[in-house]
Protein backbone atom coordinates (compact mmCIF):
# COMPACT_ATOMS: atom_id res chain seq x y z
CA UNK A 1 0.00 0.00 0.00
CA UNK A 2 1.57 3.47 -1.03
CA UNK A 3 0.14 6.74 0.30
CA UNK A 4 -0.14 9.48 -3.08
CA UNK A 5 2.01 12.13 -1.60
CA UNK A 6 5.69 10.93 -1.70
CA UNK A 7 6.22 7.88 -3.64
CA UNK A 8 9.15 6.21 -6.25
CA UNK A 9 8.48 5.37 -9.77
CA UNK A 10 11.31 3.06 -11.87
CA UNK A 11 11.33 4.89 -14.93
CA UNK A 12 14.50 4.25 -17.80
CA UNK A 13 15.87 1.65 -14.56
CA UNK A 14 16.39 4.82 -12.31
CA UNK A 15 14.71 4.85 -8.99
CA UNK A 16 12.99 8.49 -9.02
CA UNK A 17 11.06 10.23 -6.19
CA UNK A 18 7.96 12.03 -6.58
CA UNK A 19 7.25 14.82 -4.11
CA UNK A 20 4.19 17.23 -2.96
CA UNK A 21 1.83 15.18 -6.24
CA UNK A 22 -1.69 15.66 -5.77
CA UNK A 23 -4.12 12.75 -5.86
CA UNK A 24 -5.14 11.56 -8.99
CA UNK A 25 -2.22 12.89 -11.28
CA UNK A 26 -1.52 10.77 -14.17
CA UNK A 27 1.80 9.26 -15.08
CA UNK A 28 1.76 12.13 -17.95
CA UNK A 29 1.61 14.64 -16.13
CA UNK A 30 4.28 13.58 -13.70
CA UNK A 31 6.69 12.63 -16.17
CA UNK A 32 6.49 16.25 -17.74
CA UNK A 33 6.15 18.36 -14.71
CA UNK A 34 7.67 16.93 -11.91
CA UNK A 35 10.44 14.50 -13.14
CA UNK A 36 11.84 16.52 -16.03
CA UNK A 37 10.87 13.96 -18.70
CA UNK A 38 8.75 15.99 -21.75
CA UNK A 39 9.10 13.37 -24.53
CA UNK A 40 5.77 11.59 -23.78
CA UNK A 41 3.37 14.66 -24.90
CA UNK A 42 -0.01 15.58 -24.12
CA UNK A 43 -2.50 16.46 -26.12
CA UNK A 44 -5.87 14.83 -25.61
CA UNK A 45 -5.91 13.73 -22.22
CA UNK A 46 -7.76 10.56 -22.64
CA UNK A 47 -6.26 8.29 -24.78
CA UNK A 48 -7.41 8.70 -28.12
CA UNK A 49 -4.31 10.75 -29.67
CA UNK A 50 -1.21 8.26 -28.65
CA UNK A 51 1.38 11.18 -28.38
CA UNK A 52 1.60 10.17 -24.35
CA UNK A 53 3.04 6.35 -24.99
CA UNK A 54 4.81 4.94 -22.63
CA UNK A 55 6.06 1.42 -21.98
CA UNK A 56 4.33 -0.13 -18.67
CA UNK A 57 5.84 -3.40 -17.49
CA UNK A 58 5.97 -4.36 -21.19
CA UNK A 59 2.79 -2.95 -22.64
CA UNK A 60 2.62 0.12 -24.79
CA UNK A 61 0.01 2.66 -22.30
CA UNK A 62 -1.17 5.99 -22.65
CA UNK A 63 0.40 7.03 -20.16
CA UNK A 64 -2.44 9.97 -19.44
CA UNK A 65 -4.31 7.01 -18.23
CA UNK A 66 -2.18 5.81 -15.46
CA UNK A 67 -2.80 7.01 -12.24
CA UNK A 68 1.14 7.87 -11.46
CA UNK A 69 0.87 6.12 -8.06
CA UNK A 70 -0.34 3.49 -8.83
CA UNK A 71 2.51 2.82 -10.97
CA UNK A 72 4.63 1.99 -7.58
CA UNK A 73 6.84 -1.02 -8.37
CA UNK A 74 6.09 -0.99 -12.12
CA UNK A 75 9.32 -0.81 -14.94
CA UNK A 76 8.32 2.58 -16.85
CA UNK A 77 10.29 3.28 -19.76
CA UNK A 78 10.02 6.38 -21.92
CA UNK A 79 11.25 8.21 -24.77
CA UNK A 80 14.24 9.13 -23.38
CA UNK A 81 15.36 6.16 -22.60
CA UNK A 82 15.66 4.28 -25.44
CA UNK A 83 19.14 4.70 -25.96
CA UNK A 84 20.20 5.84 -22.76
CA UNK A 85 23.09 8.00 -24.07
CA UNK A 86 21.35 10.38 -25.96
CA UNK A 87 21.92 8.67 -29.46
CA UNK A 88 19.06 7.81 -32.48
CA UNK A 89 17.55 4.64 -32.02
CA UNK A 90 17.42 3.15 -35.45
CA UNK A 91 13.34 3.71 -35.86
CA UNK A 92 14.23 7.44 -34.82
CA UNK A 93 17.14 7.82 -37.46
CA UNK A 94 14.22 6.15 -40.00
CA UNK A 95 11.70 8.84 -39.06
CA UNK A 96 14.45 11.46 -39.85
CA UNK A 97 15.66 10.27 -43.19
CA UNK A 98 12.38 9.29 -44.73
CA UNK A 99 10.49 12.47 -43.51
CA UNK A 100 8.10 11.30 -40.91
CA UNK A 101 8.48 14.20 -38.81
CA UNK A 102 6.69 17.27 -39.79
CA UNK A 103 5.70 19.07 -36.25
CA UNK A 104 7.00 16.48 -34.49
CA UNK A 105 4.30 16.45 -32.01
CA UNK A 106 3.29 12.98 -32.85
CA UNK A 107 7.11 11.60 -32.87
CA UNK A 108 7.56 10.55 -29.59
CA UNK A 109 4.10 8.43 -29.25
CA UNK A 110 4.63 6.64 -32.88
CA UNK A 111 8.54 5.64 -31.98
CA UNK A 112 7.71 4.41 -28.68
CA UNK A 113 4.59 2.62 -30.19
CA UNK A 114 7.22 0.98 -33.18
CA UNK A 115 9.30 0.11 -31.01
CA UNK A 116 6.99 -1.81 -29.45
CA UNK A 117 5.77 -3.05 -32.72
CA UNK A 118 8.60 -4.07 -34.23
CA UNK A 119 10.06 -6.50 -31.02
CA UNK A 120 7.04 -7.86 -30.92
CA UNK A 121 6.73 -8.75 -35.06
CA UNK A 122 10.41 -8.31 -36.51
CA UNK A 123 8.35 -8.44 -40.20
CA UNK A 124 4.99 -6.96 -40.18
CA UNK A 125 2.23 -6.83 -42.35
CA UNK A 126 0.77 -3.48 -43.61
CA UNK A 127 -2.17 -4.55 -41.74
CA UNK A 128 -0.74 -5.27 -38.57
CA UNK A 129 1.44 -1.98 -39.08
CA UNK A 130 -1.89 0.01 -39.50
CA UNK A 131 -3.55 -1.71 -36.61
CA UNK A 132 -0.44 -1.61 -34.48
CA UNK A 133 -0.28 2.33 -35.15
CA UNK A 134 -3.97 2.90 -34.99
CA UNK A 135 -3.84 4.78 -31.39
CA UNK A 136 -1.65 7.24 -32.68
CA UNK A 137 -3.41 10.31 -34.66
CA UNK A 138 -0.53 12.07 -36.92
CA UNK A 139 -2.09 15.42 -38.46
CA UNK A 140 0.63 15.85 -40.38
CA UNK A 141 1.72 13.33 -42.92
CA UNK A 142 -1.18 11.82 -43.94
CA UNK A 143 0.96 8.60 -42.32
CA UNK A 144 2.09 7.70 -45.68
CA UNK A 145 6.10 8.80 -44.77
CA UNK A 146 5.54 7.05 -41.18
CA UNK A 147 4.63 3.52 -42.68
CA UNK A 148 7.76 4.67 -45.56
CA UNK A 149 10.02 4.67 -41.84
CA UNK A 150 8.65 1.59 -40.56
CA UNK A 151 9.27 -0.45 -43.85
CA UNK A 152 12.90 0.87 -43.81
CA UNK A 153 13.57 -0.07 -40.45
CA UNK A 154 12.41 -4.00 -41.11
CA UNK A 155 14.27 -3.51 -44.30
CA UNK A 156 17.52 -2.69 -42.55
CA UNK A 157 17.27 -5.32 -39.86
CA UNK A 158 16.83 -7.99 -42.08
CA UNK A 159 19.96 -6.65 -43.88
CA UNK A 160 18.08 -5.61 -47.27
CA UNK A 161 18.46 -2.14 -47.03
CA UNK A 162 20.81 0.25 -45.94
CA UNK B 1 -7.55 11.35 -1.39
CA UNK B 2 -5.17 8.32 -0.44
CA UNK B 3 -3.97 5.96 -3.38
CA UNK B 4 -4.34 2.64 -2.27
CA UNK B 5 -2.55 0.22 -4.13
CA UNK B 6 -3.21 -3.40 -2.48
CA UNK B 7 -1.11 -6.61 -3.11
CA UNK B 8 -3.52 -9.33 -2.72
CA UNK B 9 -7.34 -9.50 -3.24
CA UNK B 10 -7.52 -9.77 0.83
CA UNK B 11 -5.58 -6.83 1.25
CA UNK B 12 -7.58 -5.54 -1.39
CA UNK B 13 -11.05 -6.30 0.07
CA UNK B 14 -10.18 -4.96 3.94
CA UNK B 15 -9.28 -1.77 2.38
CA UNK B 16 -12.82 -1.56 0.86
CA UNK B 17 -14.14 -2.58 3.68
CA UNK B 18 -12.79 0.42 5.61
CA UNK B 19 -13.39 2.68 2.55
CA UNK B 20 -16.93 1.80 1.54
CA UNK B 21 -17.03 5.25 -0.83
CA UNK B 22 -13.56 4.07 -2.61
CA UNK B 23 -13.24 4.43 -6.15
CA UNK B 24 -12.04 0.85 -7.63
CA UNK B 25 -9.23 1.38 -10.82
CA UNK B 26 -9.01 -1.18 -13.14
CA UNK B 27 -6.77 -0.21 -16.06
CA UNK B 28 -7.66 3.29 -15.71
CA UNK B 29 -9.19 4.00 -19.31
CA UNK B 30 -12.55 5.28 -17.91
CA UNK B 31 -12.15 6.98 -14.56
CA UNK B 32 -8.55 8.45 -15.30
CA UNK B 33 -10.60 10.16 -18.33
CA UNK B 34 -13.07 11.90 -15.49
CA UNK B 35 -10.28 12.64 -13.59
CA UNK B 36 -8.22 14.29 -15.94
CA UNK B 37 -11.20 16.44 -17.12
CA UNK B 38 -11.84 17.04 -13.30
CA UNK B 39 -15.49 15.77 -13.94
CA UNK B 40 -14.84 13.49 -11.10
CA UNK B 41 -12.83 13.78 -7.88
CA UNK B 42 -12.76 11.04 -6.36
CA UNK B 43 -11.84 11.17 -2.47
CA UNK B 44 -10.28 7.27 -2.25
CA UNK B 45 -8.55 5.12 -4.80
CA UNK B 46 -8.08 1.67 -4.29
CA UNK B 47 -6.09 0.40 -7.41
CA UNK B 48 -6.48 -3.05 -8.33
CA UNK B 49 -3.22 -3.90 -11.16
CA UNK B 50 -1.03 -5.04 -8.29
CA UNK B 51 -3.19 -8.12 -8.00
CA UNK B 52 -2.27 -11.72 -9.28
CA UNK B 53 -5.78 -13.31 -7.92
CA UNK B 54 -7.42 -11.04 -10.87
CA UNK B 55 -4.74 -11.70 -13.53
CA UNK B 56 -5.25 -15.21 -13.86
CA UNK B 57 -6.95 -17.39 -16.53
CA UNK B 58 -8.18 -20.60 -16.81
CA UNK B 59 -9.45 -22.32 -20.15
CA UNK B 60 -11.07 -25.78 -19.96
CA UNK B 61 -13.36 -27.34 -22.68
CA UNK B 62 -16.68 -26.04 -21.20
CA UNK B 63 -15.85 -22.77 -19.91
CA UNK B 64 -13.06 -20.02 -20.05
CA UNK B 65 -12.75 -17.98 -16.22
CA UNK B 66 -10.92 -14.80 -16.64
CA UNK B 67 -9.62 -12.60 -13.95
CA UNK B 68 -11.48 -8.96 -13.85
CA UNK B 69 -7.65 -7.44 -14.33
CA UNK B 70 -6.73 -9.34 -17.73
CA UNK B 71 -6.44 -6.95 -20.56
CA UNK B 72 -8.20 -6.92 -23.87
CA UNK B 73 -4.71 -7.73 -25.28
CA UNK B 74 -4.54 -10.91 -23.75
CA UNK B 75 -8.01 -11.92 -25.21
CA UNK B 76 -7.29 -10.87 -28.84
CA UNK B 77 -5.18 -13.74 -29.89
CA UNK B 78 -4.21 -17.10 -28.16
CA UNK B 79 -5.70 -19.75 -25.72
CA UNK B 80 -8.60 -17.68 -24.69
CA UNK B 81 -8.89 -15.92 -28.58
CA UNK B 82 -9.15 -19.84 -29.86
CA UNK B 83 -11.85 -20.58 -26.93
CA UNK B 84 -13.89 -17.88 -27.25
CA UNK B 85 -13.64 -16.52 -30.86
CA UNK B 86 -16.74 -13.42 -30.27
CA UNK B 87 -14.33 -12.29 -26.91
CA UNK B 88 -11.36 -12.14 -29.50
CA UNK B 89 -13.47 -10.10 -32.12
CA UNK B 90 -15.27 -7.63 -29.44
CA UNK B 91 -11.54 -7.28 -27.86
CA UNK B 92 -9.94 -6.59 -30.63
CA UNK B 93 -12.19 -3.18 -31.49
CA UNK B 94 -11.73 -1.79 -28.01
CA UNK B 95 -9.80 1.34 -28.33
CA UNK B 96 -6.38 1.31 -29.71
CA UNK B 97 -3.45 -1.05 -28.49
CA UNK B 98 -3.09 1.04 -25.95
CA UNK B 99 -6.19 1.20 -25.02
CA UNK B 100 -6.21 -3.01 -25.24
CA UNK B 101 -3.14 -2.86 -23.03
CA UNK B 102 -4.78 -1.19 -20.22
CA UNK B 103 -8.51 -2.07 -20.13
CA UNK B 104 -9.95 -4.47 -18.19
CA UNK B 105 -13.42 -6.97 -18.08
CA UNK B 106 -13.53 -6.29 -14.60
CA UNK B 107 -13.43 -2.61 -15.70
CA UNK B 108 -15.68 -2.95 -18.42
CA UNK B 109 -18.32 -4.88 -15.96
CA UNK B 110 -17.38 -2.20 -13.15
CA UNK B 111 -18.56 0.98 -15.10
CA UNK B 112 -21.06 -1.40 -16.90
CA UNK B 113 -21.92 1.28 -19.96
CA UNK B 114 -24.20 -0.12 -22.38
CA UNK B 115 -21.61 0.75 -24.95
CA UNK B 116 -18.94 -1.23 -23.40
CA UNK B 117 -17.96 -3.34 -25.70
CA UNK B 118 -17.23 -6.58 -24.25
CA UNK B 119 -20.44 -6.97 -22.49
CA UNK B 120 -22.60 -8.36 -25.64
CA UNK B 121 -20.53 -11.31 -25.70
CA UNK B 122 -21.17 -11.75 -21.78
CA UNK B 123 -25.03 -11.51 -22.10
CA UNK B 124 -24.73 -14.11 -25.66
CA UNK B 125 -22.81 -16.76 -23.64
CA UNK B 126 -24.45 -16.70 -20.41
CA UNK B 127 -21.18 -15.24 -18.13
CA UNK B 128 -21.18 -15.56 -14.27
CA UNK B 129 -19.48 -12.53 -12.51
CA UNK B 130 -17.26 -13.69 -9.40
CA UNK B 131 -17.25 -11.18 -6.43
CA UNK B 132 -15.31 -11.23 -3.40
CA UNK B 133 -15.81 -8.95 -0.24
CA UNK B 134 -13.87 -9.22 3.34
CA UNK B 135 -16.72 -11.27 4.34
CA UNK B 136 -17.44 -13.76 1.58
CA UNK B 137 -17.90 -14.30 -2.06
CA UNK B 138 -20.56 -14.75 -4.24
CA UNK B 139 -21.42 -15.13 -7.97
CA UNK B 140 -23.60 -13.27 -9.77
CA UNK B 141 -25.57 -13.81 -13.26
CA UNK B 142 -24.59 -11.27 -16.05
CA UNK B 143 -28.19 -10.81 -16.58
CA UNK B 144 -28.64 -9.82 -12.81
CA UNK B 145 -25.22 -8.25 -12.98
CA UNK B 146 -26.17 -5.42 -15.44
CA UNK B 147 -29.67 -3.28 -14.07
CA UNK B 148 -29.12 0.03 -16.08
CA UNK B 149 -26.59 2.28 -17.82
CA UNK B 150 -23.86 2.51 -15.43
CA UNK B 151 -25.69 0.74 -12.89
CA UNK B 152 -24.96 -2.89 -12.05
CA UNK B 153 -25.60 -4.63 -8.60
CA UNK B 154 -21.83 -5.12 -7.41
CA UNK B 155 -22.49 -3.87 -3.25
CA UNK B 156 -20.09 -1.44 -2.29
CA UNK B 157 -17.80 -3.82 -0.66
CA UNK B 158 -17.02 -5.82 -3.38
CA UNK B 159 -14.58 -6.39 -5.77
CA UNK B 160 -15.14 -8.31 -8.94
CA UNK B 161 -12.41 -10.65 -9.22
CA UNK B 162 -13.48 -13.06 -12.46
CA UNK B 163 -15.76 -13.79 -15.22
CA UNK B 164 -16.79 -17.53 -16.51
CA UNK B 165 -17.64 -17.52 -19.67
CA UNK B 166 -19.41 -21.13 -20.98
CA UNK B 167 -17.80 -21.59 -24.63
CA UNK B 168 -20.19 -23.04 -27.43
CA UNK B 169 -20.41 -25.99 -29.54
CA UNK B 170 -21.35 -23.92 -32.87
CA UNK B 171 -20.19 -20.63 -34.77
CA UNK B 172 -19.70 -17.14 -32.29
CA UNK B 173 -19.28 -13.76 -33.97
CA UNK B 174 -18.92 -10.50 -32.81
CA UNK B 175 -19.68 -7.08 -34.82
CA UNK B 176 -19.77 -3.52 -34.02
CA UNK B 177 -20.85 -0.04 -36.05
CA UNK B 178 -19.16 3.03 -35.74
CA UNK B 179 -18.01 5.80 -37.13
CA UNK B 180 -14.21 4.52 -38.02
CA UNK B 181 -12.44 1.48 -37.47
CA UNK B 182 -10.08 2.41 -34.55
CA UNK B 183 -10.21 4.18 -31.47
CA UNK B 184 -14.22 4.11 -31.55
CA UNK B 185 -17.26 3.73 -29.08
CA UNK B 186 -19.69 1.52 -30.39
CA UNK B 187 -22.51 2.93 -32.20
CA UNK B 188 -24.65 -0.43 -32.18
CA UNK B 189 -23.60 -3.86 -31.87
CA UNK B 190 -24.35 -7.47 -31.17
CA UNK B 191 -23.01 -10.93 -30.67
CA UNK B 192 -24.44 -14.05 -32.07
CA UNK B 193 -23.62 -17.34 -30.87
CA UNK B 194 -24.91 -21.02 -31.55
CA UNK B 195 -25.29 -23.45 -28.93
CA UNK B 196 -26.27 -27.34 -28.91
CA UNK B 197 -28.06 -26.11 -32.52
CA UNK B 198 -29.96 -22.65 -30.45
CA UNK B 199 -28.94 -19.42 -31.30
CA UNK B 200 -28.40 -16.58 -29.38
CA UNK B 201 -27.98 -13.27 -29.63
CA UNK B 202 -27.05 -10.02 -27.22
CA UNK B 203 -27.06 -5.96 -28.41
CA UNK B 204 -25.31 -3.43 -27.44
CA UNK B 205 -25.43 0.16 -27.21
CA UNK B 206 -29.34 0.17 -28.52
CA UNK B 207 -30.69 0.40 -24.50
CA UNK B 208 -30.19 0.99 -21.29
CA UNK B 209 -28.63 -2.67 -21.16
CA UNK B 210 -27.24 -5.31 -23.35
CA UNK B 211 -30.32 -6.81 -24.74
CA UNK B 212 -30.41 -10.61 -25.44
CA UNK B 213 -33.21 -10.58 -27.90
CA UNK B 214 -35.33 -14.15 -26.44
CA UNK B 215 -38.65 -13.60 -29.08
CA UNK B 216 -36.41 -13.64 -32.13
CA UNK B 217 -34.00 -16.37 -30.58
CA UNK B 218 -36.89 -18.94 -30.06
CA UNK B 219 -38.72 -17.30 -33.38
CA UNK B 220 -35.06 -18.77 -35.00
CA UNK B 221 -35.02 -21.72 -33.24
CA UNK B 222 -38.52 -22.75 -34.79
CA UNK B 223 -38.08 -22.01 -37.86
CA UNK B 224 -34.50 -22.79 -38.84
CA UNK B 225 -32.04 -25.44 -39.00
CA UNK B 226 -29.04 -23.95 -38.21
CA UNK B 227 -26.45 -26.66 -39.06
CA UNK B 228 -26.96 -25.16 -42.50
CA UNK B 229 -26.98 -21.99 -44.77
CA UNK B 230 -30.20 -20.72 -44.24
CA UNK B 231 -32.73 -18.62 -46.60
CA UNK B 232 -31.76 -15.16 -47.10
CA UNK B 233 -35.30 -14.26 -46.24
CA UNK B 234 -35.21 -16.13 -42.84
CA UNK B 235 -32.49 -14.34 -42.08
CA UNK B 236 -33.82 -11.33 -43.19
CA UNK B 237 -36.65 -11.69 -41.02
CA UNK B 238 -34.22 -12.07 -37.91
CA UNK B 239 -32.73 -9.45 -38.26
CA UNK B 240 -36.26 -7.07 -38.94
CA UNK B 241 -37.27 -9.26 -35.30
CA UNK B 242 -34.21 -8.31 -33.45
CA UNK B 243 -34.40 -4.55 -34.19
CA UNK B 244 -37.43 -4.53 -32.71
CA UNK B 245 -36.15 -6.03 -29.67
CA UNK B 246 -33.74 -3.43 -29.30
CA UNK B 247 -34.69 -0.18 -27.21
CA UNK B 248 -32.56 2.51 -28.53
CA UNK B 249 -32.08 6.28 -27.70
CA UNK B 250 -30.58 9.45 -29.85
CA UNK B 251 -27.60 11.12 -28.56
CA UNK B 252 -24.51 12.89 -30.17
CA UNK B 253 -23.53 9.58 -31.57
CA UNK B 254 -26.76 7.94 -33.63
CA UNK B 255 -30.18 8.12 -33.82
CA UNK B 256 -32.31 6.16 -32.54
CA UNK B 257 -33.45 4.73 -35.60
CA UNK B 258 -30.17 4.56 -37.19
CA UNK B 259 -29.15 2.10 -34.05
CA UNK B 260 -32.56 0.21 -34.45
CA UNK B 261 -31.72 -0.05 -38.63
CA UNK B 262 -27.97 -1.27 -37.76
CA UNK B 263 -28.59 -4.16 -34.85
CA UNK B 264 -31.10 -5.70 -37.62
CA UNK B 265 -28.34 -5.68 -40.53
CA UNK B 266 -25.53 -6.88 -37.73
CA UNK B 267 -28.21 -9.87 -36.92
CA UNK B 268 -28.49 -11.06 -40.07
CA UNK B 269 -24.81 -10.57 -41.19
CA UNK B 270 -24.24 -12.87 -38.13
CA UNK B 271 -26.58 -15.25 -38.07
CA UNK B 272 -25.54 -15.66 -42.47
CA UNK B 273 -21.75 -16.10 -41.24
CA UNK B 274 -22.35 -18.45 -38.47
CA UNK B 275 -24.54 -20.68 -40.73
CA UNK B 276 -22.36 -21.03 -43.82
CA UNK B 277 -19.79 -22.31 -41.44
Amino acid sequence: MSNSEIYTLRINGEERQVKDAWIGESLLYVLRERLGLPGAKGACEQGECGSCTVMLDGRAVCSCLVMAATAVGSDIATVEGLNMDGSLTDVQEAFITEGAVQCGFCTPGLVMAVHNLLDESPSPTEHHVKEAISGNICRCTGYGRIFAAIDKVVAVRKGEAQ
Amino acid sequence: MPVLVPNSLREATELLAAHPDAHLLGGGTDLMVEVNFNHRRPTTVIALRKLAEIQEVEIRDSHVTIGSGVPYADMEKGPIATALPALAAAARTVGSPQIRSAGTLGGNLGTCSPAGDSLPVLFALDALVHLNSATGSRDVSIHDFMVGPKRNSRHSDEIITAVTIPTTTGWQGYSKVGVRNAMVISVASACLAIDGGKVRIALGSVGPTIIRCRDAESWLNGVADLSQPIPDAVATEFGKRVSSEARPITDHRSTADYRKHAVGVLATRLIQRGTAQ
